[in-house]
């Protein structure tokens, strides 16, 4: 073949396969979209699924979702935080730092299956936590942890160095100097990076079949008593996520109109994940503006 | 060298201070007095060392891994480079301001305020007042004081630096250190900059790098050139600059006139 | 720390240094104590049916046999290991050549709004849940699959499949960013000497980018090898080594997936699994080693 014959060729195939895909992304969301909007409802969205009846719903589902995202975001913002600052700001090059960035990259390349497993051994039967909610967030801790160290410490990284300068030449201890001056300004990108995670968080499931367990009990909504077993505020209840409740209804479910609601449960899921997608953008801009108090910047 | 051992040490002085970046010298052995109310020019080609003594007066060389330093500087009879030496409460005499303007991602209120409520000052009323009196002192007063809830990033580079000079003054220091303060400013900035300089030096000392030969003739009382680490030549300003002893000095001010 | 006051009076920058130390050192050594409990739980469990001499590790590694209910229960891994090996592989033939297409295309054909179209594309693919890629197999590929070729639609080419698109996010930004650390001068000279955009890519810019795209490619594999429920949706779960890619299998993760449920702990069968366990986790460091040399051989 003549080089230009070949060029063009060589052309054709890259611009094909690369718009395939295009072609792949917006089938995929094209037929999890359409095909679960059907099915979505505001019954569906809030009442609790049948076993063998059609017309169940993943309220509990979807409510042990967001919980278990919260108490997750809430054991992993801190720790991430402390540990990402440290490699920023603190670590020196050495084998101390070497060991440390190799236990985060190990830690960020175990299969979920695998937390999900350490969670079972550690959480649920050596702490007795059995399955539940607490549970859960801490498989879910284990999973997000080294994700939330990177992304605190490519943040900090990402501040001009002088302005810590300018802060130790005032007088100010190096640790007010990272939370009063260096956080603020790495904070937009944090919480981008932070939202970004929780998407990730929001659809696992391998972590959490063996550690949040897959069942719900009986919730009532009208029962906000956290020590109550049917309180939906429980921690140590059960609590099935919506991740685990597609995958269960695919492979074990007997109602009916599995197949309906696993499209339902996957649109709120994939949904879920866009709208996190967009508020990490938009929230990052936002709240940059706002610690900067800038009217000019973007 | 130029200078004798001082029987009597300046309130602010070097002493055989050496700077040594793993193995190599930046800074040899330099004995340096800074008088009150009066500004030294540090000057000399690129990597001659300035900067490094200037930074190291504050230790600000401290965070620099691999770096050490020799000798003493002298603040009231203390020796500041001592281990011993508390460097977070010795800063806050000490203001620095850098080439490039860098004020905290706050408010033009809080850039100033910032420094003042740490050290403990409390009340608005207070903070109002400090804030106020450093801005004028800076000369930046009557430009922002209509918004000083504007984030500081939105000032020009020119305003940006007297803020960074406004900041530095908020805490009180007994010495200023400036590291080309002006060399990224436009000219009538400068202007405003170098007029600032010379008021301010009724209050206290400050000590300058500046690679503009005009500006060092212009605002300094001392000038000292450096050269690969060294001291070459340390006298009034005047006598640097029409006469100096250093062949060396001589050339390298010639050549940046020029 | 140097940092000593006069008088050694705790002051106030005293205290917040300490405090803020502690809490760095809480955070990093909590990191260090997951990681090594991991290790030594996983681990101890896995290794339980070789110590009690349950098993062989010979019998587990290389047994073809799975059968922990029969009379003589025989415990043999290596269907699952082979079916982990091969879907993953499969998944990276697939995925690779796309994924560097598009990487391509990101860069080197329509720099401009080329990343601006595929970024989004990349980053919303990555960001789609694995049961979610799992159901759409279910619903979309397995049907396909038994329509069109033999078999039922469910197996080895199935999951292949559905892994290649989940692993195609990860190769391609990876590509992408090597592709675009590349120096400007060295397609310039090439391009100068007269060559096409094809000759530059193929004899210029992809062999010297290659390690970092094999970097890719392995945390690709990775991502594979140790996804669990997406494949174990459509593989089928049979205990055999499969003789066509149409035909049902399973892998390390869909057994570990579909009996840790429903197997007593403690039980020789139980104890299997975890050994299927310490084997993800043993291939984990073997991936993170492998990143670790290509990326080494990519600053040279």
């Amino acid at each position: 073949m003549k080089p230009r014959t070949a060029d063009k060729v060589a052309t054709a195939v890259i611009v094909t396969f690369a718009l395939l895909i295009v072609a792949i992304l917006i089938s995929l969301l094209g037929y999890i979209l359409i095909r679960g909007m059907n099915h979505i409802s505001w019954d569906f969205l809030t009442s609790a699924p049948q076993k063998i009846r059609a017309g169940g719903g993943v309220g509990p589902q979807l409510f042990n979702s967001l919980f278990l995202l919260v108490l997750t975001l809430i054991i992993t913002v801190p720790l991430g935080l402390g540990a990402g600052i440290f490699m920023a700001e603190y670590a020196r090059p050495g084998k101390l730092t070497n060991f440390i960035r190799l236990v985060v990259e190990v830690l960020s390349s175990f299969p979920s299956i695998i937390v999900g497993l350490f969670g079972l051994l550690l959480i649920v039967n050596t702490f007795n936590l059995g399955f539940s909610l607490i549970s859960g967030a801490l498989a879910l801790t284990f999973f997000n942890l080294p994700l939330m160290v990177r992304i605190t410490e490519q943040a900090f990284r990402t501040v001009p160095k002088q302005q810590k300068e300018a802060g130790f030449a005032l007088g100010l201890s190096k640790w007010k100097i990272v939370t009063s001056v260096l956080l603020p300004v790495a904070l937009p990108t944090i919480i981008t990076g932070t939202i970004l995670s929780a998407g990730r968080v929001f659809g696992e499931a391998a972590a959490l079949m063996f550690t949040a367990g897959m069942s719900s009990p009986r919730l009532d909504f009208s029962n906000w008593n956290p020590l109550s077993p049917s309180s939906p505020l429980n921690p140590f209840r059960p609590a099935e996520t919506l991740a685990v409740h597609i995958w269960k209804v695919n492979s074990e479910g007997l109602a009916p109109d599995a197949l309906q609601i696993a499209a339902g449960a996957s649109a709120v899921l994939v949904l879920t994940v866009l709208i996190f997608n967009l508020a990490a953008r938009y929230f990052g801009r936002f709240i940059y503006r706002k610690l900067t108090a800038s009217k000019r910047m973007n | 060298m130029g200078i004798a051992e001082p029987v009597v040490r300046e309130s602010f002085q070097t002493e055989e201070l050496s700077i040594f970046y793993g193995t190599y010298e930046a800074v040899k052995g330099i004995s340096l007095p800074f008088a009150q109310n009066t500004v030294t020019a540090l000057i000399g080609p690129s990597g001659c060392g300035k900067s490094t003594f200037l930074r190291s007066l504050n230790r600000m060389n401290d965070d620099i891994s691999g770096s050490t330093t020799k000798g003493s500087i002298w603040i009231d009879g203390i020796d500041i480079n001592a281990s011993g030496t508390d460097v977070i409460k010795l800063r806050q005499k000490i203001g620095m301001v850098w080439q490039k303007p860098n004020p905290f991602y706050k408010s033009i209120y809080d850039n100033i305020a910032f420094g003042p409520k740490y050290h403990g000052v409390k009340g608005k009323q207070a903070l109002d007042e400090i804030v106020e009196s450093s801005l004028r002192r800076a000369a930046l007063w009557d430009e922002v004081k209509d918004r000083l809830k504007d984030s500081a990033l939105a000032l020009s580079g020119g305003q940006q630096q007297r803020l960074c000079i406004a900041r530095a003054l908020s805490v009180n220091p007994q010495i200023l250190l400036l590291d080309e303060p002006a060399s990224a400013l436009d000219p009538v900035s400068t202007g405003k900059v170098e007029e600032l300089i010379k008021e301010l030096k009724e209050e206290l000392r400050i000590v300058i790098v500046t690679h503009n030969m005009q500006q060092a003739a212009r605002i300094s009382d001392y000038t000292a050139y450096f050269y690969l680490g060294s001291l070459v030549e340390y006298d009034k300003t005047e006598k640097v600059f029409t006469n100096p002893e250093n062949q060396m000095t001589q050339e390298y001010i010639m050549g940046r006139f020029g | 720390m140097r940092v000593k006051s006069k008088n050694s009076r705790l002051e106030k920058h005293h205290i917040e240094n300490l405090v803020g130390r502690i809490y760095m050192s809480f955070c990093v050594l909590l990191l260090v104590v997951i990681i090594v409990s991991m290790v030594y739980f996983v681990a101890s469990k896995g290794i339980a049916n070789f110590v009690n001499g349950e098993v062989k590790i010979s019998e587990f590694l290389l047994g073809t046999k799975w059968a922990p209910e029969a009379d003589t229960p025989s415990y043999g891994a290596f269907p699952f290991i082979s079916g982990s090996f091969l879907v993953t592989l499969l998944a990276a033939l697939i995925a690779s050549p796309l994924s560097i297409c598009a990487a391509l295309f990101m860069t080197e054909i329509v720099p401009g709004w080329g990343k601006k179209l595929l970024q989004p594309v990349i980053e919303l693919l990555s960001g789609i849940p694995s049961v979610v890629y799992g159901f759409v197999g279910l619903s979309v590929i397995v049907p396909f699959l038994r329509d069109t070729l033999p078999g039922q639609g469910i197996g080895v080419a199935a999951g292949a499949l559905v892994l290649s698109v989940m692993i195609l996010p990860t190769i391609t930004s990876v590509a992408a960013d090597a592709l675009a650390s590349l120096p400007q001068n060295l397609k310039e000279s090439s391009f100068a000497l007269g060559a096409t955009r094809w000759q530059t890519i193929s004899r210029v810019i992809l062999p010297t980018t290659f390690p970092a795209i094999m970097t890719g490619v392995v945390l690709g594999m990775a991502r594979a090898f140790g996804e669990a429920l997406a494949v174990q949706m459509v593989i089928g779960n049979a205990p055999f080594i499969p003789h066509s890619l149409f035909e049902s299998a399973s892998t390390l993760t869909s057994v570990i997936t579909l009996g840790m449920g429903n197997t007593t702990m403690g039980s020789p069968q139980n104890n299997a699994l975890w050994s299927m366990a310490l084997v993800l986790m043993l291939m984990t460091f073997v991936f993170v080693l492998l990143v670790r040399m290509l990326e080494r051989r990519n600053k040279i």
